[in-house]
């Protein structure tokens, strides 16, 4: 790729400029009764400029931060998730004839400006989960294809955030078109725009800049660098065989204790992909839809076979959700479930930490093989 | 479910109650002339005066169990009816009056009727199923028009109701509303209340008030731990569980927990 380019703040209002122009409809990050959306951006003016998240387990609230940044924020609540895999959307319809008409999938060019890493590399996951296998998801395929990615690397992590010690952040190195770091330093207020693709190349050559000095690039590697060890949280390596051997522990009724099986932390992530297919049909009968909408493993109906729901217990679906995502993937994926992204933390209400949990096991597995004790 | 030609006979009964439920039927304008084509509306006073006896194919019956006649009635209802559905706060759950459970009876009586000597009703008042046996229950005050519709088109061709048992908080995250507890610490009953309403309070800023009633393993005692760290003081708490589902077990238990 050629050289990054250094525009001024101005800059952002040419890039969504240039967008529109091109068909595209502009995704950002919005501040919306109080939290982070992905919304409808027009102008730089629609981004939650200066504003951060005080972020901790259980708790996201939004205030103002030390200085006039754009990206100096982290997620929206929900990611790109949303867009690629839509909480509900009709599949089919159907009316006495019995043929099922497939319902067309709206999936116009969308450009999102100011993906983080973890929520590309969650992009990534997804991609893996419906598309990687022999049967292929071609609505989340159709309208993966119309994203325009705008990365913007962190400079500042959220207190919630780890991506870090899961390989997936806080800089961007792929799978973007184009990727900012903004700057500011002694006065100095600039972005720093590097293409990832052919397309985000395209659109590098009509911003209004100057090449990148070395200097630049150092300081936005040198932001991720302290971005990484600003990091307050972390998931330790051995986590994947760490929950394998814990099957049958009792740490889990006492997750069961604080837990409320509401299902918000699945809701949030940006890669649980799991969904339900539900058929509804009109009072006489004569019309039928089929839907798909988002599940997730804290509900009863969830694990509901013949005759019952196998996990009736809080602890049983704890369980299955921290195993699937940082065990059970590694075996259906080829990688982790998680990406660090902390939204499940930040969004739990009553404030549930994966890290933690995990962190717990890991020391009473410690403590047993010191006593030599089964538990 | 009939034979062909004959259409399934509906009925809609009311106990104690508002009758909030039975005006969402009628609030089902677009549909109401499907409806009409769909069944016989053979007994609903709040449509129309007149009426058929029973048997009845689906009995809707909204409002709690409230007096000696009310129990005598409803199993006379349950008798005439191959399915009983019940619709609503009151009754699937005992409805607002069900605060009067845990009060002294007598003297609720005469603190609010000069004669109280004429009122001729029940300690509790109590939910259609503690009863008779009832089919299906849909919840919420009042309930909501589409999970009505979805109820009654699957019970007229035979199928299960797809109406979902998660929490509240699965409605504010598929509809993407914020979380009102974590972005602004607003108290919030919906981790532990069944969603279906339609994302109705959450959407506007405010916290669920639980008119849905508990979901299934509803953690009351861990959410009220919760709410108290977020400055709740007891006495809120025991509120927030008074509503209009008072009297539903999982949040009765937490109100009794925090009657002191
Ligand atoms: S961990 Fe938190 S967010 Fe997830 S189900 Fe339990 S209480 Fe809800
Ligand atoms: S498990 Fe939690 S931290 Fe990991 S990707 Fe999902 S929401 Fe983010
Ligand atoms: S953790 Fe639960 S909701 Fe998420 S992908 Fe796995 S089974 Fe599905
Ligand atoms: S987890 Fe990492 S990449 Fe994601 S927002 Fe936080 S710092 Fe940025
Ligand atoms: S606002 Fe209430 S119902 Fe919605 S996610 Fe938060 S706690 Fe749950």
């Amino acid at each position: 790729m050629d050289p990054a380019v250094v525009i001024p703040p101005q800059g952002l209002d040419d890039l969504i400029g240039i967008l529109d122009a091109q068909g595209y409809e502009v995704l950002g990050v919005r501040e919306t009764d109080g939290a982070l959306e992905l919304g409808p951006v027009t102008a730089a003016a629609d981004l939650p400029r200066g504003r951060i998240e005080a972020a901790e387990a259980g708790s996201v609230r939004l205030v103002d931060g030390p200085r006039a940044a754009f990206f100096d924020h982290t997620l929206p609540m929900q990611g790109l998730k949303r867009v690629v895999y839509p909480a509900q959307e009709r599949l089919y319809t159907t009316g006495p004839d019995l043929v099922a008409a497939e319902e067309p999938v709206e999936a116009p060019p969308r450009a999102i400006l100011g993906v983080r890493p973890c929520d590309l590399a969650a992009l990534d996951t997804l991609t893996a989960v419906f598309e990687g296998g022999p049967f292929v998801d071609t609505r989340f395929r159709q309208r993966r294809e119309a994203l325009l990615l705008i990365a913007v690397n962190c400079m500042r992590p959220a207190a919630t955030c780890f991506c870090a010690s899961m390989d997936s952040g806080p800089r961007a190195e792929r799978g973007f078109d184009l990727a900012i770091d903004e700057l500011i330093q002694a006065g100095r207020h600039v972005l720093v725009v590097t293409a990832g693709s052919a397309r985000g190349q395209e659109i590098l050559e009509q911003l209004p800049g100057e090449p990148a000095e070395e200097a630049d690039l150092r300081a936005a590697r040198e932001g991720s660098r302290a971005c990484a060890e600003a990091q307050q949280r972390r998931l330790d390596e051995g986590v994947e065989g760490l929950l394998k051997r814990s099957y049958d522990h009792p740490h889990w009724a006492a997750v069961a204790e604080r837990c409320l099986s509401c299902a918000n932390c699945t809701l949030v992530c940006p890669t649980c992909f799991c969904g339900t297919v539900e058929d509804r049909s009109s009072l006489d009968g004569a019309e039928a839809e089929r839907w798909r909408r988002w599940d997730s493993c804290f509900t009863l109906d969830f694990s509901y076979l013949h005759g019952g729901a196998v996990r009736g217990e809080t602890a049983s679906r704890y369980r299955q959700w921290i195993t699937h995502k940082l065990a059970h993937w590694h075996d259906q994926f080829g990688r982790s479930g998680c990406v660090g992204c902390g939204r499940c933390i930040g969004w739990c209400p009553v404030g549930i930490d994966i890290t933690a949990e995990a962190a717990a096991l890991a020391a009473s597995e410690g403590r047993s093989e010191l006593s030599g004790e089964e538990i | 479910m009939k034979p062909s030609g004959e259409k399934p006979r509906l009925a809609v009964w009311k106990f104690s109650s508002c009758d909030g439920c039975q005006l969402t039927l009628l609030d089902c304008e677009d549909e109401l002339l499907d409806i009409a084509e769909a069944v016989e509306i053979a007994y609903f006073l709040e449509a129309t005066r007149s009426t058929r006896a029973g048997p009845y194919d689906v009995s809707l019956v909204e409002g709690s169990i409230s007096t000696p006649h009310e129990v005598e009635r409803i199993r006379e209802i349950r008798r005439d009816s191959a399915l009983l559905v019940t619709i609503g706060a009151c009754a699937t759950a005992g409805g607002i009056q069900a605060l009067r459970n845990t009060l002294d009876h007598d003297a609720l009586r005469a603190s609010v009727y000069p004669s109280p000597q004429f009122i001729d009703a029940l300690a509790t008042s109590t939910p259609v199923a503690d009863h008779v046996a009832v089919d299906f229950e849909l919840r919420g005050c009042p309930i909501d028009k589409r999970q009505l519709l979805e109820t009654l088109a699957a019970l007229l061709k035979g199928r299960k109701p797809t109406i979902p048992d998660y929490s509240q908080c699965a409605e504010c995250k598929l509809a993407g509303t914020a979380c009102v507890m974590v972005a602004k610490g607003v108290p919030c009953l919906g981790p532990v209340t069944q969603g279906g309403c339609g994302n109705l309070c959450p959407k506007v800023g405010r916290g669920c008030y639980g008119c849905f009633g508990p979901k299934e393993g509803a953690n009351t005692a861990a959410l009220a731990a919760e709410l108290a760290k977020l400055g709740a003081d007891r006495r809120s708490i025991r509120d927030l569980f008074g509503g209009f589902t008072a009297g539903a077990p999982a949040f009765a238990e937490e109100r009794r927990r925090h009657e002191r």
